[in-house]
């Protein structure tokens, strides 16, 4: 080896970057040490320290996926408006903090000027959080971006305003491994036919013997077709979660007409007042109709609206429902109640109703 | 030259609307026509376009990585290469975040620097679980955009069977209701784990979060295995001068139906002079009354977290709650933040050596039973950790007596700890 060859860079193994170098200054220094905030308007946070230093946070919205001049605009508005810091929260939403009330006003102009709305504070509809689809990930029964954007358009006006009950948190899934995670309000895939497979393919594609312990029923074993080895699934078992699809892509679950969209409510992740919940199943069959998904944005319009209008200060979408009852849900909702709505999984008897207590 | 634009009639439609578009992002990168990445994103926008008209999607995975990690990097080789090759190659490169995930404007127009140079030029912020995801780059320039990245002081986040990113709530840096450093605590609990990250070997996903109180606004209850959830032990604070404005704002029945009667363990009650009884042993720290009363109600001064284990999405079995492994920890000295890693170290060696391939730790709490896995990392059984006592009899309990002096054994320890403070 001659000595002008150099050795490889390895990583600088450096882990998660200490925040204290980019955070606003003012947090810095009250870092621990905070007294007590409020909204003083939709989409701004006002915080206390105890030193009595203050700091205003304005939030606004963005589309998560963003070309390198959107984030470049984002970091033009922070330098000129907002002392060059921004941070991003959970959910997708930038939020730049001033330690100068005056500074509030025409931040939230510029923002709401260069189209990124200001909101998604307390009790108003946050932005969704939403997974890959299309655009990148390698399983998907649907777009993320594409469903997110429609209904944001369509909630645009409770993303601005803080009108809900409480805080409306949703979700979108483009399969049933729900990385999008739960929320009050769930937009996933529902597969409703097996997969098919492309016998030719599985032997070289895919380790049998982990896909077939993949299956949550057992669904699937081990076969010869035209004499090549491969797998096959017991139709009557399979209930089509689309498990297999991931570690064995020969076996394609997603279908343009027969992976459905369904929609469920009461996710909650926090334990505020109630112990965290899990979104229920309210209906399915709803087509993956892209560009604009207009049957399920219709949908979730009609749930949102029924809890604005039904739901008490602070009564989160599960605690809306746990007062007034299923019945009356699936009434205001104009929602139909099917066999499918009854738990059928391990534990499911836990899920029915074991008491007189019925909503007449 | 100009790259040949791909028409895109469906796409387009999600152009209109008042929500940014990331479409519009994508059109504008698409016609940066000086710049390596417009080829690449002309292509991705003709492949986004043909799912959108077919209802499918057209990514694989594959092995790309960078030199000394095992992951990192999320491969996707386009199936339609043929019709559109410039996008043939477009990874995802995962990078962890400032905790907290706070920027100063320099940093991030390095990053955009970097992918204006290197990738696509479409950038997330954030994905599920707090990557930046810094998606769509060629095979070849995966290794010269980490280095930069990583000179930058910047890690690749996880992938596959081995510890993910995490995230951890604004928390200390600008909340009243912070409970402990949970950037701090997520630093410390993550860095050292980054070994079962950069090369993972686990038998699935492992996944910490990190939330400064029951209001869990990084949602580590439902989507971590490892959640680590402020609260604290003594007296919540009361001002009362602040809490009659509150009544008077909100009226005395407005008060009663909005904080008294949600309180979920009734443990709030209005005086006849508008002052506010807080019966705090029965306090679950659920964090409402604060919420409600900001200036008027705050957490005590006794603070510390609260451990969840085992909560995880769908598959295999069905979305899993994460439950109480530790009760209460306080967080104040440094040997306390030591006393997270070192558990966080046990959790994850039990679930590397106890679960079976492709379990998630709820799921191998679920197979192996709570008390197994509690035995295993070496905590105490508490009944914080179950919702209520045993409901069966089909258990056999001929070691009762041996159990029992356990407890009595632990309580008389508890009461001299007590006792000495």
């Amino acid at each position: 080896m001659s000595e002008a060859q150099e050795a490889p860079r390895m990583p600088d193994e450096c882990g998660v970057p200490d925040p204290q170098q980019y955070m606003h200054p003012t947090l810095k220094k009250n870092y621990g040490a905070w007294d007590w905030h409020d909204r003083p308007q939709v989409g701004v946070l006002h915080h206390v320290a105890k030193s009595g230093d203050e700091v205003w946070t304005v939030k606004a919205g963005t589309q998560r996926q963003m070309d390198i001049h959107t984030v470049r605009k984002l970091c033009d508005i922070a330098d000129e408006f907002a002392d060059g810091h921004v941070r991003f929260t959970a959910r997708s939403n930038i939020e730049y903090t001033v330690a100068d009330e005056g500074k509030v006003a025409p931040l939230v102009k510029k923002l709401e000027g260069e189209g990124f709305p200001v909101g998604g504070t307390g009790n108003s509809v946050t932005m969704i959080s939403h997974t890959q689809g299309w655009l990148h990930c390698d399983i998907p029964g649907t777009d993320a971006s594409g469903v997110v954007k429609s209904l944001m358009d369509a909630m645009y006006h409770e993303f601005k305003h803080e009108e809900m009950p409480n805080r409306v948190k949703i979700t979108t899934s483009c399969c049933q491994i729900n990385c999008g995670g739960q929320g009050d309000i769930a937009i996933n895939i529902q597969h409703t036919k097996p997969p098919i497979i492309n016998h030719d393919l599985v032997s070289n594609m895919c380790e049998r013997p982990a896909v077939v312990a993949r299956c949550p029923v057992a669904a699937i074993r081990p076969a010869l077709v035209n004499g090549k080895p491969t797998l096959e699934i017991d139709e009557k078992k399979c209930m089509c979660c689309g498990a297999c699809f991931p570690p064995c892509p020969p076996m394609q679950i997603n279908d343009p007409e027969h992976s459905k969209l369904a929609i469920w409510v009461g996710g909650k992740h926090s334990s505020t007042r109630s112990k965290p919940s899990f979104h229920k199943l309210v209906i399915a069959g709803i087509p993956n109709n892209a560009p604009r998904w207009p049957e399920a944005t219709e949908t979730v319009l009609k749930i949102l609206y029924a809890y604005k209008e039904g739901g008490k200060p602070w009564e989160r979408m599960n605690e809306w429902i746990d007062r007034i009852g299923w019945p009356k849900f699936f009434e205001l909702t104009g929602l139909p109640f099917t066999k499918f709505h009854i738990e059928g999984w391990r534990g499911g008897r836990n899920a029915l109703n074991a008491s007189s207590h019925v909503h007449l | 030259m100009a790259t040949k634009k791909p028409e895109t009639p469906l796409l387009d439609q999600l152009e209109s609307g008042p929500w940014p578009s990331f479409i519009t992002g994508l059109k504008h990168l698409a016609s940066d026509d000086d710049k390596q990445y417009a080829p690449m994103v002309n292509s991705l926008l003709g492949q986004l376009e043909h799912s959108y008209e077919t209802r499918k999607g057209y990514w694989k995975g594959g092995t790309i990585g960078v030199r000394g990690y095992g992951a990192g990097i999320i491969p996707r080789f386009s199936e339609a290469s043929d019709k559109f090759p410039e996008s043939a190659e477009f990874h995802t490169m995962r990078l962890m975040p400032p905790a907290g995930m706070h920027y100063s404007t320099d940093l991030l127009r390095e990053l955009c620097d970097v992918w204006e140079e290197y990738g696509s030029g479409l950038i997330a912020l954030h994905g599920q679980s707090g990557d930046i995801m810094m998606q769509g780059i060629s095979s070849d320039n995966v290794q010269p955009a980490f280095d930069k990245m990583n000179e930058m002081g910047f890690d690749l986040g996880g992938a596959g069977a081995g510890v993910r990113t995490s995230m951890s709530c604004i928390g200390a840096a600008r909340c009243e209701q912070s409970c402990y450093d949970e950037a701090k605590a997520m630093r410390m609990v993550i860095n050292n784990l980054l070994d079962d990250m950069h090369r993972p070997s686990l038998p699935y996903k492992f996944k910490a979060k990190f939330s400064g109180c029951a209001n869990d606004c990084v949602n580590a209850t439902h989507r971590s295995d490892f959640a680590v959830l402020g609260t604290w032990k003594d007296d919540i604070k009361v001002n009362q001068g602040e809490l009659k404005k509150i009544v008077e704002t909100l009226g005395r029945k407005g008060f009663n139906d909005q904080v008294v009667n949600m309180c979920p363990t009734r443990a709030l009650s209005l005086n006849d002079d508008d002052t506010l009884e807080i019966d705090n042993e029965s306090c679950v720290k659920c964090m409402h009354c604060i919420n409600v009363c900001t200036k008027a109600l705050s957490v005590g001064d006794e603070k510390g977290v609260t451990i969840l284990v085992g909560g995880k999405r769908t598959l295999k079995i069905g979305d899993l709650m994460g439950t109480v492994l530790i009760p209460f920890h306080k967080m104040e000295t440094e040997e306390d933040y030591e006393w997270l890693v070192e558990l966080s170290e046990n959790v994850l060696e039990f679930f590397a050596d106890n679960a079976l391939e492709h379990e998630r730790t709820g799921e191998m709490i679920e197979r192996i039973g709570l008390v197994s896995f509690i035995e295993g990392v070496g905590v105490d059984v508490d009944p914080n950790m179950v919702a209520h006592p045993r409901t069966n009899s089909y258990v056999r309990m001929d070691g009762w007596d041996e159990e029992v002096a356990k407890w009595n054994e632990r309580k008389g320890q508890n009461s001299k700890t007590a006792a000495a403070e």
